[in-house]
């Protein structure tokens, strides 16, 4: 059967004499190299030089905090039963009197993980989020020695106060619509913010 | 008596209500129902979702009644016509009713830990609409701890009185009732008065929302992350057959086994469901039948056959030959 239209019949046959000086063949072959010089690179001088991404690309996930720096993240565990890959797993707590600034609601995370080694970066777990917590990134997940360092805790997973993430190009039209809904709890926050 | 549900003809004894007709029929006709329930008495009348469309009153006078009756209050009469599913007034006014049920309710089923094995949940999804047009302000009450047991959420409560009943009935000495009323009415345990008869954990059961949860159980695992199992022990208070809530190892909590109306089969005592949490207390009977659609279910791979025949079903129906079945 013929696989390829590509293969060659192998012979046997004795070299001429301008095969056996090879000089004609190195030429030939350098000639080859000499002309990529003038052609468009293939690659880019990454991490100098970055290529363009689509707006929907899923990279690392963030935890997102609130206006207020509260952790939105409620430990519903919504995104852990929609992950296919079954990565995510918690623990919930609940919220002490005095940390209302840390946690949005009564119950919070207490650790949240992601196994980035099973994560396929479906975005499911982004889709089932009710209160606009977890988020797809446009980063990249960095390379580990172990096995272990992979398993992301709070710590990586969780956005830092100082230093926030920009997510609103992932945030969908059915979420803003989402958001308009007055006398949802949530909103309320948002919609004073608004206001004032 | 006769009479017919849906088109379906059924004979009842004398004094059965239209739900507990549509009940013996099966649950593609039954109303669903958030107040009444068949193991305590006078339950009933308060939540109006079981509401049905009588088209023929009786064989002696076939004249229709003018509105939706409540099902779970209406005796049947010999010849009556009812209508629930095949109506679509009845439907349309259950949507109502759901959205009024829903009024107060503060939909933080991200935070609740009935989220999953919620009546409310369930009859929003499959009688209502799941989002809500309501733009005041909710009513809102401070956290109740009933005893050190049971939490009271009154937000969370749509007022269905079984607790109260359940109280009543199953417990002596009733220190747990409704005060107040219309708007303002609340469960109250009259002036926080702790609850310590054997059988007051009970109202954590009953209550189709998630206004009375355990305190033991609060925040620990989403119930679609444990793993229901019916089991037994010896116990000298209640039956002892309840059903165990397992995370790996650990006995995350203890329910009453609930049969296909989400009702309790046998009440049980507080020692089984407070104070016996390690799997070695239990003798296990196996896995809970847990409907396939249900949110428990998930990632559970022991309905995987009921799944093939139901695909198999399907395919039949769409005519679709298998692909080792083709000649």
């Amino acid at each position: 059967m013929k696989l390829t239209n590509r293969s060659k019949v192998v012979s046997n046959k004795e070299q001429s004499l301008s095969e056996r000086m090879y000089l004609p063949g190195i030429a030939k072959g350098m000639l080859i190299t000499a002309s990529h010089l003038f052609k468009r690179r293939a690659t880019v001088k990454y991490p100098d030089e970055l290529r363009p991404i689509a707006a929907v690309f899923r990279g690392q996930h963030i935890l997102k905090r609130d206006e207020n720096g509260a952790e939105r993240c409620t430990a519903c565990g919504l995104c852990a039963v929609a992950c296919p890959a079954e990565a995510i797993t918690m623990e919930s707590a609940e919220r002490k009197k005095g940390e209302e600034g840390l946690y949005r609601e009564e119950k919070y995370a207490k650790t949240y993980e992601i196994n980035m080694l099973r994560c396929i970066f479906c975005g499911l777990c982004e889709e089932a989020c009710p209160k606009e917590a977890i988020f797809l990134t446009d980063r990249m997940v960095a390379t580990e020695f172990e096995r272990e360092d992979f398993i992301y805790g709070k710590d990586k997973l969780v956005e830092k106060v100082d230093k926030r993430i920009d997510v609103t190009k992932r945030q969908t039209i059915e979420v803003a619509e989402f958001k308009k809904i007055p006398g949802l709890k949530h909103n309320e926050l948002w919609q004073g913010k608004l206001k004032k | 008596m006769k009479v017919t549900i849906d088109g379906i003809e059924i004979d009842v004894p004398k004094g059965t209500t239209i739900l507990q007709a549509a009940r013996m029929i099966g649950p593609e006709v039954a109303p669903p129902a958030m107040c009444y329930y068949s193991k305590l008495k006078t339950t009933g009348g308060y939540c109006r979702t079981c509401i049905v469309k009588v088209t023929q009153g009786s064989t002696a006078n076939p004249n229709p009644m003018p509105k939706p009756v409540a099902s779970c209050r209406t005796e049947v009469m010999d010849g009556m016509v009812v209508e629930n599913y095949t109506n679509n007034d009845v439907l349309e006014a259950r949507k109502g009713v759901v959205e009024f049920l829903l009024i107060n309710h503060p939909l933080d089923c991200p935070v609740c830990d009935q989220a999953g094995e919620c009546k409310l949940q369930d009859l929003g999804y499959e009688n209502g609409s799941a989002k809500t047009r309501y733009e005041f302000k909710r009513r809102e009450y401070e956290m109740i701890d009933i005893g050190d047991k049971i939490k009271l959420h009154m937000n969370r409560c749509i007022l269905c009185y079984r607790c109260v009943k359940t109280a009543e009935q199953i417990t002596d000495g009733r220190v747990h009732g409704v005060i107040h009323r219309g708007d303002a009415a609340e469960i109250s345990t009259y002036i926080e008065k702790v609850i310590d008869n054997d059988f007051s954990g009970n109202v954590i059961d009953v209550c189709p929302v998630g206004a009375l949860t355990d305190r033991t159980f609060r925040f620990k695992q989403r119930v679609w992350f444990t793993k229901p199992v019916d089991a037994h022990r010896n116990c000298d208070k209640c039956s002892g057959k309840t059903r165990v809530w397992l995370k790996g190892e650990e006995v995350v909590r203890v329910t009453a086994r609930k049969d296909q109306w989400d009702e309790v089969e046998e009440f049980i005592c507080n020692s089984c469901r407070y104070d016996h949490k390690k799997t070695s207390d239990w003798v296990i009977e196996g896995p809970s039948p847990i409907h396939r659609s249900s949110v428990i279910s998930q990632n559970h791979y022991q309905n995987l056959n009921e799944l093939k025949v139901n695909i198999l079903k399907q395919q039949k129906a769409l005519g679709f030959i298998p692909f080792d079945k083709k000649p």
